[in-house]
Parts: C-alpha cells; structure tokens; sequence
C-alpha cells in the first residue's frame, strides 16, 4: 500500500500578509517614559480564518501515531487514550496557580501524590519526586542527587561510567552536573563485567545504565553489577527509558538500582507533541529521599500541603512542581490500565518486538541477541552491498506511511536499525510493515537513493540549513536582500 | 483482528508455548510478582472518579485571582486549542525525519521567528523546558563564551528561577553572586553592579520587568557596565509589544517564559521556556534550532539543524543534555501570537499596562496600602504594602474567594507586609472592585 502526504505550499505568516511595515496609533506615552517605548514591530495581521487554515493545512503535512506505525527504537511511540489529553483541559487543571493556596489544590496535590506513589510501585522505589520536565531533566536531577550523596559522605568522586550504548542524554547529563564520563566498550551487546571491574575506582560516583539496554537485550548480569558497583560505594542508576518491556515483571529497585528517571511521555503514553512537553519524575531508595528536589508533597491526616523544608535536598531543578498538565495524563493512563494493564502492556510490547524482529531477521543482519525485550536493533549491512545507507531505506519507509526506525544508534551497531513497534500495533500492521521492508529491499536502488516521494517534500538538504542559518523571518528577509544586492 | 487471537497467532508463529518464555531472560533473583496498584477502569469510571478527584481545586475561572510571580492568567482564544489538539502534531516525536513532519518543523521555525522578532535577537530556539531552566542554560553558555568562576544575578529576579539556576551553576562550580536593587526604584544597583565585577566574572543577569515588577530604565547602562561580560536579560514577551526589546540595548542573551502566549497555567506546567541569543554566539546554543533549506526539488523546506551541539551526537561534549523540549506549545504560542495578530498583541498589551496603572492607583488610595512600592514604571505586576501583615490579607481575601497577592516576605525579609500583585486583560473592573471592597475590608 503506498502512502500520500498532503502537500501545500504553505507560505510563512509574515508572507500571507503583504509584510509591509504596519503602524497603529495606541498610545503608550502616558503610561511608559519614551526610553522604554518600543518603536517597531513587525509582525503578521490576518484574520482568525486565515490563521487556522494554516495551521491545519501544516498539520496535514506531519505525521503523528495516529497517522500509522512509528517505530522509533527508545522513543515508546505508543498510541494515546484520547480521554487523557481531554482531561488536561479541564479548568480543575489548566485554571490552576502554582502559588494558589494549598486549600484550593487539595485535588491537584492529592492527584500528584498518588501518581508518586503509583510510580514508587511501578519502580520498585521508595519515594518519587514529579519535577523534572523531561526524562533528560531526571537524568541532571539523579546525578545531582548522586553528587549530594557523596559529598554529603565527604567524597569527591569525580566520574560516572556508562556503556557505549547508553542514550547520548546520559553522558550529557552526567557532564552537566560536573561529573567526568567514562564509556565503557560492551560485550556481546552487554555490559562486559570484567572491564566494568577494570573500570571502576574509588572515584567512581554513579553507573548509569538502561534494562533492558538501547540493543534491546535484558543485562542478565544486572545482580552482578549492582554489587560491583555498590561495593565500591558508588551508586546506579536506571535509565527509565526502556521501561515499557517490563513493567510488573521485574523493577529497577528489585535489580538493585538506586535511582531511576520514568519517561511519563514514553511509557505512561502522554502524547510527545512534537518534542515536548513531557515529564521525567525522578524516584530513589529510601536512603536518597532527603536529596529530592523541593518542595515534597506531604499528607497528614488527609490534607496535603508542600513542604519546603528540606535542609538536605539538592534544591529546585525547575520552577514550581513540574509539568502538571503531563502528570495529570500520565495518572489518568495508570488509573485506566491498572497493574494488570500495565503488565499486560509490557507483554505486548515485548511480543510485537521479538515477533516483528523474528520477521526482519532474514532481510537484514542482526549482530546482537536472540531474544530481545521491546526493541531490536538491525544493521543495514546488506544495504551496503547495493551501494546504499540505512538512510536511504529509511526514507523509503515514509514513502509506504511508516514512520522510520531510529537510525544510525546505538553507535555500536553499523548502520543501525533501532526498532521499537509497541503493544498499540495490531499483527496486521506489523505484517504489513515487514511486507514494505521486503519490497523495499527488492527495489532497485536507485529508486531508494531518491526517496522519499510521497512525502510533503522530497530529501531535504540539511547541509545546506546549516550553511544559510536561516532560523526566522528576519534572517530570511535579510538573505533575500542580500542575495538580491549580490545579483544586481 | 481481536488482541488476544492476535497474541495467540504470535505466539505460535514464534513456536513459544506463552509469552511468558519471552522474559526468559530476566533472572528469578530480579523478579517480582505483578503489581499491587488498583484494577484499571473504564473510561466513564475514570473520568467519573477525576472529575471528583479534583472537583475541591479552586480554579481562576471560580475564584478571583491577582497571583502572578512568573505564572499569568491570559485569554486564549479558541482557535489555539483547536490547532494544537491537531493529533498530526500532538501524536508526533521530534522531527528527525524532516520530510515527513514540515508541518511541526514550519510551526517551530514560526515560533522561533515571532520571538526573535518581539525581543530583537538574531538567534532564537525552538524551546528549552521554563524560564527557571533557560536562566540556568544561559549561565552555563556565558561560561562557554568566557572562562571564569562567577556569575552575577540580580537581586530582583524570581527567588524560584534563581534556586534553579543555582543548581545548573553547582554542577560547572560556578558561584552566583547577587547585585543589589536600588530600594527606592527596585531597579538595578549599578553602582554595586560595578563593584562586583571582576575578570572571574562571566556575565550578568537581570529581568525586565523584575520579580518585583519593575521595569528596568538602565539597560544602556547596565551594558556599558558589563563591558565584554555577558549580558543576560530575562522578559515577559507580552510586554515587549510596547517596551523596547532587549536585543536593541544590547543583550547577548534573552531568556523568558512564553507561557503568557497560549498556554494554560496548568499549576505552574508545562511552561515553555524562552531562549535566544546574538549571531556570534549560535554556536554555543543550548537546544533545538530549526533552519530553512531546500529539498531534492528546490522547494522551501525546513529542519532542525546545527545538531553536533546536540547530546545524540556530541554526547558529553554536548552544549546541553535536553532532549525533550516544548515543541507542542511553540506551536500554541506561535498559533497565539497569529491568532492575536500585531495591533490584538498590543492591545492586549496596553489593557495588562492600563489595568495596573488604575488598580495600584486604587489599592494606593485605601487607607494602611501603598501601592507600588517602588517608584519605577512597570507593566502588569506591582508590590503592594500594608500595614497589617501581608499574610492577614492573604487570609482576609481568601475568606472572600479571592487569589490575593504573592506575599514577598518569604524570600525578601526586607520587604516587610509586601505583597506582589498581578492583574491581566482578564480582569474587567468589576473585578477591580471586588478585590478593592474586599481590601477596604481588611483592618
């Protein structure tokens, strides 16, 4: 089946007006001194109608999950329960003031509270904090918390260590906080325990880790390096990413990891928006509780309030409480799925991987791993044979309406292929999927070398992005004038 | 086909008597038996239960409010709801694959060009997390753009942005020293600004208007001031339809939060954070960045771009670990601003300038209230003094269903029985007047 997007030359606001320079006769002279007044202001007038043409008719030229298939390996693009979104806009929530009264947020805080405890379940952790905004936000927060932990004991440890496949927030995260960063070369996809030994020393803070790991492979030795890693007094941490495979299964505090980020927009299904907003709570053993961001939801005798005095904490990683209007989701989707749900979730996930992975298996190389959990990844070795890269087959997936895979991650793996489909995908689509990857790879290459065609527009040239830097309206008025004075 | 046969055919095709031989792999030692959380429920029973849930929240549509303090209360028209519930955009990731999501790239590269033009910056990004976030990005770039331990920050700047960027500092171990405001305008101190420069100084941050709501008339100075050093200057874009944009008094980098175009309060998130910056320095930019290219066919196209700054690809070396953005609300902001247009913009503008002109003259000519505090002009937001204890009032308002003003005492000891008051265009002047009446109230 072939796919079309919609397609419109969709002009930029400021070129749906005549983008002459408008003036209007407010007067703000009574009310600022001239210093302050601002002289111009160029920016677009159109009607409401006009407006919203435009925006529905870019809506149409992006694809979402509710499109079709996005298996974009570590991103968990699962489909979203509408009612979710729905609730969000609730006046109960959306109307609500970050410095109202504790009394009129009685069910805001108590929502909230739940969620933490909810998650402590799913986490296997003692306490919860919902601040960060994202699950890289969780990741800078769990590292400071793992900075006050040492120095609190007087120690200056200044590394963290990581696998080579770890997400490229991980290290970034770690460097934020001050922390130098090993990688650590894996073995058979996993984490090599022998030069981990190697690895470690005294100053040694944190090892970060994802299970199962970006290659989609459980690290069966997790027990192993929890001890490891805690005999020389470090912490671990757990890369909430990766979640989704093993919910009611097993749980980053039964493997022993001290602190763990959840991707409410991956796992708990709160849509991603196009890159944003999500919410990426924070949870740890009980030992790291005093470290938690302030200010901590408290509830005595059934009333809630925040409590700001927390001496030990590490202080505020954002303003205020975190993404509210993503929590309330992420809550509404635990409530409706239940423990059960949320198991039966990770069983499907894991199912429509290993049977989508046992599916690809002979049209691509699968360096790494029999059984994997709800990811695979493939190399587009074969592809190289015809004279082509992952990317071009990527492309060529758009032109089908599937979303392309992760590509080119982990770093491990040659032309990687990273896989993700999700519980929400029906058999059917699954087939489906592996059925244009086959004609795909039947095409002649050169077709895959053009690709995509059916999309709103075909290879973009992003060398050339960065070479212009056109990166709003002015800059492009600026361009135009200066290229229309080097021609003349 | 029905889930469960789907699983069942799965399951024999990949010759596994269950699903359960496919956790195999997780060793007995790390298991556990399911999870003790309650039964999961209908779509009815959910929404029954959380409409209960939260019916004791006390919204601004139910209660009068004047609370401010970075968070703001704005009419949003219809139509952005509308747009952003677009599932095309709200079910989609990041645009990696450009050719399949121009809409979102489009919307962005919208966003970044209404921004760079209402603070007058060369440079604008698709959006970091809040305000508090964007001032903690900014110090750790002015470290990136000069070497040295110290970073200045204004007295006056929101106590919760400050604690966040405090933190984002902590981990290059760079100390935050504060500069003084100017007790009578609670402006700037320059004079205490220019003794705490040094060469371990990096740069200075400041907002306009300030946490305390006044606007800043130095700005030329401050610059002059600072010299080389970093100029870092915190907005609310709603203002700068009226007030000079900082990119015109020489600001390196503008920071804000953009949750007064589109965005519901939602308790305080998710806000979107605003950050740009001067051509010189795009490559020392935290965060997304969305450029115009072409494609294959040489139409305008769009994508993100500049991406070796990024964690996937430059790991630790990264200019900042975010990932996860505010790409949805850049979208609503960027549909809010449109919707509003340059002459809705400004007048929406001047009623937020207007109202707190006329409701500080008010609260002023009640008998124990001084109102503003500080003989500075100002934009939407002003502190209020009493006589009785600032918390009385609070107390005293609520008792009437009013949201009364953020008490400053908390976080500025020497502003004693002060109170910081915010109203919008979405106060009438019946509103006006309850709030007075309730005051005159107060003994």
């Amino acid at each position: 089946m072939r796919y079309h997007q919609a397609v419109y030359d969709v002009p930029l606001l400021m070129e749906e007006c005549d983008g002459a320079e408008q003036s209007d006769d407010l007067n703000v002279g009574d009310l600022l001194p001239d210093e302050l007044v601002r002289s111009r202001l160029n920016l677009p007038d159109l009607p409401e109608r006009e407006v919203v043409k435009h925006f529905i008719n870019l809506s149409q030229m992006n694809f979402g999950v509710d499109n079709g298939l996005y298996p974009l390996g570590s991103c968990t693009m699962k489909y979203n329960p509408k009612v979710c979104d729905e609730i969000a806009w609730w006046e109960t929530v959306a109307g609500l003031h970050p410095l109202q009264d504790a009394g009129t947020v009685q069910g805001a805080l108590a929502l909230m509270h739940e969620l933490e405890q909810m998650l402590c379940e799913i986490g296997g952790v003692d306490a919860v904090t919902l601040q960060p905004a994202a699950g890289a936000h969780g990741e800078f927060t769990g590292m400071h918390i793992v900075r006050a932990h040492h120095e609190s004991r007087g120690e200056d440890r200044r590394e963290v260590i990581l696998p080579d496949t770890a997400h490229g927030t991980n290290p970034a995260s770690a460097a934020m906080v001050g922390y130098d960063v090993l990688d650590l070369p894996s073995r058979d996809g996993c984490v090599d325990i022998e030069a981990l030994k190697a690895t470690i020393s005294e100053d040694t803070a944190a090892f970060m880790l994802t299970n199962p790991n970006t290659l989609g492979l459980f690290e069966k030795d997790v027990t192993e390096i929890a001890r490891i890693i805690h005999e020389s007094g470090a912490l671990l941490y757990y890369d909430g990413a990766n979640l989704n495979a093993i919910m009611g299964k097993t749980s980053p505090g039964a493997m022993d990891f001290d602190i763990v980020h959840f991707n409410l927009h991956k796992t708990f299904a709160t849509p991603h928006g196009g890159g944003g907003p999500g919410a990426g709570p924070v949870g740890v053993k009980a030992s790291l509780e005093e470290y938690l961001p302030v200010p901590r939801i408290v509830e005595r005798d059934g009333v809630y309030s925040l409590d700001h005095d927390r001496p030990r904490s590490i202080g505020k990683v954002r303003a205020f409480y975190g993404n509210f209007g993503v929590l309330v989701r992420g809550h509404a989707y635990i409530r409706m799925l239940g423990g059960d749900g949320l198991e039966r979730a990770s069983e499907g996930a894991v199912l429509n991987s290993n049977y989508l992975k046992e599916k690809l298996k002979g049209i691509f190389d699968m360096p790494y791993g029999d059984l994997t959990k709800h990811e695979f990844v493939l190399s587009g070795n074969p592809l190289k044979q015809k004279g082509l890269r992952t990317t071009d087959f990527a492309k060529r997936l758009l032109d089908y309406g599937f979303h392309a895979p992760t590509v080119y991650f982990p770093l491990i793996v040659d032309e990687a292929l990273m896989i993700e489909p999700t519980e929400t995908e029906t058999k059917e689509t699954l087939d489906s999927f592996v059925e244009a990857c086959r004609e795909i790879m039947a095409e002649d290459p050169e077709i895959l070398k053009g690709a995509p065609y059916n999309t709103a527009r075909r290879r973009i040239d992003e060398a050339k992005a960065a070479r212009d830097m056109i990166l709003s309206w002015n800059a492009y008025e600026k361009k135009m004038a200066d290229d229309g004075a080097g021609s003349r | 086909m029905e889930r469960s046969k789907c699983s069942a055919q799965m399951i024999a095709e990949l010759g596994i008597s269950s699903i359960d031989s496919l956790f195999e792999d997780i060793p007995r030692e790390v298991r556990i038996p399911g999870l003790k959380l309650p039964a999961g429920m209908s779509e009815l029973d959910l929404i029954r239960e959380t409409e209960r849930d939260l019916s004791t929240n006390q919204p601004a549509s139910r209660w009068l409010s004047f609370l401010g303090a970075g968070v703001y209360h704005h009419f949003i028209p219809a139509a952005v709801k509308t747009i952003i519930s677009r599932s095309e955009f709200i079910t989609s990731y990041t645009p990696y694959q450009s050719e399949i999501s121009q809409g979102m790239l489009q919307a962005q590269f919208e966003y970044q060009s209404f921004m760079a033009e209402l603070t007058g910056v060369d440079y604008m990004n698709s959006s970091v997390y809040d305000a508090s976030t964007a001032i903690g990005e900014a110090v750790l770039m002015s470290h990136r753009i000069a070497r040295g331990k110290k970073f200045l920050m204004s007295r006056s700047v929101s106590p919760e942005r400050k604690e966040v960027a405090k933190l984002y500092a902590r981990g290059a171990d760079i100390e935050i020293v504060e500069v003084a405001y100017e007790s009578e305008t609670g402006q700037v101190d320059l004079l205490d600004l220019e003794s705490k420069m040094c060469s371990d100084v990096t740069g200075f941050y400041f907002e306009t208007p300030n946490f305390l709501g006044p606007l800043e008339t130095g700005c030329k100075e401050i610059r002059d001031v600072l010299g080389e050093k970093t100029m870092v200057v915190g907005v609310n874009p709603l203002a700068l339809a009226l007030v000079k944009p900082p990119g015109e008094t020489g600001a390196d980098i503008v920071v804000g939060d953009a949750q007064v175009f589109g965005v519901p309060m939602s308790y305080g998130g998710p806000s979107i954070g605003i950050f740009g910056c001067k051509a010189d320095h795009v490559r020392k930019m935290p965060g997304r960045l969305i450029g115009m290219t072409k494609d294959a066919e040489g139409r305008r196209s769009f994508c993100m771009t500049l991406q070796t700054r990024e964690q996937h690809i430059r790991r630790s070396k990264a200019t900042s670990n975010i990932c996860t953005n505010e790409a949805l609300l850049a979208v609503a902001v960027a549909a809010h601003l449109a919707v509003l247009g340059r002459a809705g913009l400004r007048r929406t503008a001047l009623r937020n300038l207007e109202n707190m002109r006329s409701l500080s003259k008010r609260i002023d000519a009640v008998d124990g209230f001084d109102a503003p505090v500080f003989d500075a002009p100002h934009f939407n937001e002003f502190a209020v003094r009493s006589s009785v204890p600032a918390e009385d009032v609070r107390k005293s308002l609520l008792d009437k269903r009013i949201h009364g003003g953020v008490s400053l005492e908390r976080w500025f000891p020497e502003l004693k029985g002060c109170a910081l008051y915010a109203t919008t265009e979405m106060h009438s002047q019946v509103d006006h007047d309850r709030l007075l009446a309730a005051l005159e109230g107060v003994r």
